[in-house]
């Protein structure tokens, strides 16, 4: 019965390729596209003010009122704080991820791995609040800069606009610390796993040729390691632009799109405008992506 | 005039596993030398620490006859062709062999220039817009040599450069090697395990084996002047014989090495020495045929034979036959 079965399969390959993706293909199609459909149709009704209601009317009003000055000033509050983490996580990932991919053997291996996942075990609610208390005045971080004698140092930095504030714990400072500490590990699993497949002796090959070290990486490692860093930074950048607990735990008053989102289609029920505002990351992800190829980001995949 | 490459003492080690141990030798200057061994031996990581990849737990290493045993691979005047080719991938043919012209700064104009006779040298002209993976592993191997030729270097290092390429188109890149050998005059070192690819094309061949060299020599020499057994066994095929057959035929215990077309079937007598055995298979490859013989003590001695025309066929397997060889075949080896 069972043989009859793969033998009835094994000579209809394209029905086997159909049985095997349709319900991966289903699920895309419904669950992922279907969602992003509804949430397009979504932004183009209209929301009434005074009745608080949602007619299917449409109208281009939800994403005119992007532009209003105040919410204008949410996507791009959002939209630095994204690309501030999304560029430091790179920064710091990357050597941490050339260490893990090249020279760490067998425990150290292992312990990088745990060291990297590890803060992903706990809940991340758990961990901004924690935050908090470290950042906040008298707490952990201002003890630690105090004993290195470098607390004017750092009242200076949190004088500066922009990036300062009353304290660590209520400063872009703050919130940027919390961000990348919470996005790091995505950045550095993808751009490990791309550093490692590029083969030893491509950089071997590179000092063959007269490349100094500094050259081999410019010219070999980065290009074919940079679609594992684009990765990477699909998720910090992405996980930052969609956030709303930690903006509101951390650093100074003033909404993230996604806390926008949270407030508009909970509190208020103007469900098309928090579709409008969701539209934004969607359009941003995808100008990235283009860019990334233009770049020639994923020529060497 | 100094050696291009010298090893003084040289060793390898990682942890207790001695992958070169206590190594000698000098390669001359415009020589075709090669290394030749069986997986393991510490051919490659000779090669490697040439190259700069590895460095010497011991010893010194000499280029031109200055010490560089502790030089970085982009401070030698070296370059190599590897196994893989290790093409750059997101990098077209022409920045491929463009790449060490660039490292060292020189302009653009320049670079063009010896980029396009580079590749015309290795019969590529027209592929430079090709990207590696758009192109078969003939030419790949090809790139990978103007690659690395481009930069003229005095040493040509080349790690089993043939390895991936199929039967007819290695003998092919044999001939095309051995005629760049002689047009550029530059010293040619070739990692091989394979004994003939290194005795036809070499100089000189050290043959490896577990991290040591066991003999350095013409490939003359080595095919008739073993002077180890693993030599022996290793260039070619040979009949190694000790114990008492050996004091029977020299008079001394010590083995000597036979090589298989030296033996016939055939009364001893005059110069002739000879054994009684049993004739166990025969195996027909073409030009020659291949008999393996039983003799006295136990031992297998293999007989090849050329296949003539219209011959009468010889023994058949499972008769008894008597073998005969001249005593100028018999070369005293050291076991090894």
């Amino acid at each position: 019965m069972l043989r009859a079965l793969s033998t009835f399969l094994y000579r209809r390959p394209a029905l086997t390729l159909l049985l095997l993706l349709g319900p991966a293909l289903a699920w895309f199609a419904v669950v992922y596209l279907g969602s992003l459909v509804a949430l397009l149709i979504q932004s183009v009704y209209t929301f009434d003010d005074f009745t608080m209601a949602v007619t299917r009317d449409l109208t281009w009003a939800n994403y005119r009122a992007l532009l209003d000055a105040a919410n204008a000033d949410i996507v791009l509050r959002t939209l630095g704080m994204a690309s501030a983490v999304t560029l430091a996580s790179a920064v710091i990932g990357f050597p941490v991820a050339f260490y893990m991919a090249r020279y760490a053997t067998g425990w150290q291996k292992g312990f990088f791995y745990v060291a990297v996942m590890l803060p992903m075990w706990a809940s991340y609610i758990v961990k901004a609040y924690s935050w908090t208390v470290i950042l906040a005045k008298g707490g952990v971080a201002y003890w630690f800069v105090e004993r290195l004698g470098l607390l004017p140092a750092l009242e200076r930095v949190l004088a500066l606009p922009w990036i300062g504030g009353q304290s660590l714990s209520t400063s872009n400072l703050g919130r940027f610390l919390v961000f990348t500490y919470v996005w790091l590990p995505f950045m550095i699993l993808p751009t490990q796993a791309a550093i490692e497949r590029v083969p030893q002796t491509l950089l071997q090959a590179s000092a063959d040729l007269g490349a100094r070290p500094v050259q081999t990486f410019r010219t070999v490692l980065l290009p074919l390691a940079f679609p594992g860093v684009v990765a990477g930074s699909i998720f910090t950048f992405s996980l930052t632009l969609g956030d709303y607990i930690i903006p509101q735990l951390v650093g100074p008053p003033g909404l993230f799109v996604g806390a926008m989102v949270y407030t508009l289609q909970g509190s208020v029920g103007n469900v098309p405008l928090a579709a409008a505002f969701t539209v934004v990351p969607v359009l941003i992800i995808a100008a990235y992506l283009i860019a990334a190829r233009r770049l020639g980001a994923f020529d060497a995949l | 005039m100094s050696a291009a490459v010298e090893f003084e003492d040289v060793s390898r080690h990682y942890g207790a596993v001695r992958a070169v141990d206590g190594v000698s030798f000098a390669i001359e200057d415009g020589e075709f030398f090669s290394m030749l061994g069986p997986s393991g031996s510490g051919k490659t990581t000779c090669l490697r620490l040439v190259a700069g990849f590895e460095l010497p737990s011991s010893g010194r290493i000499l280029l031109q006859g200055r010490d560089a045993s502790r030089l970085p691979p982009y401070q030698r005047d070296v370059n190599t062709v590897f196994q893989d080719y290790a093409l750059f991938p997101h990098m077209s043919v022409r920045e491929n062999v463009e790449y060490g012209l660039r490292m060292k700064g020189v302009e653009t104009a320049r670079r063009a220039r010896e980029v396009e006779a580079a590749l015309e040298m290795v019969a590529l002209s027209g592929f430079g817009a090709r990207r590696p993976g758009q192109l078969s592993g003939g030419q790949r191997q090809r790139v990978a040599l103007a690659r690395a030729l481009v930069n003229r270097p005095r040493v040509l290092l080349l790690d089993e450069p043939l390895g991936a390429l199929d039967l007819k188109l290695r003998e092919q890149m044999q001939v095309e090697l051995k005629s760049l050998h002689r047009r550029l005059g530059i010293t040619f070192v070739y990692v091989t395990h394979d004994q003939g690819e290194a005795l036809s094309m070499s100089d000189r061949v050290a043959v490896f084996d577990r991290g040591r060299i066991e003999q350095v020599d013409t490939p003359r020499n080595l095919y008739t002047r073993p002077r180890t057994a693993f030599v022996a066994g290793f260039v070619g095929t040979a009949n190694v014989v000790g114990g008492t057959l050996a004091r029977r035929l020299t008079g001394s215990e010590r083995p000597f090495s036979v090589r298989p077309e030296h033996i016939r079937f055939a009364e001893p007598g005059g110069d002739l020495v000879g054994v009684e055995g049993t004739l166990l298979d025969v195996q027909y490859h073409g030009a020659v045929s291949r008999s393996e013989v039983e003799v006295e003590g136990g031992a297998l001695l293999t007989v090849s034979l050329p296949n003539a025309d219209g011959e009468a066929p010889g023994p058949r397997a499972g008769q008894a036959v008597r073998l005969a060889w001249s005593r100028q075949a018999m070369v005293p080896v050291v076991e090894g």
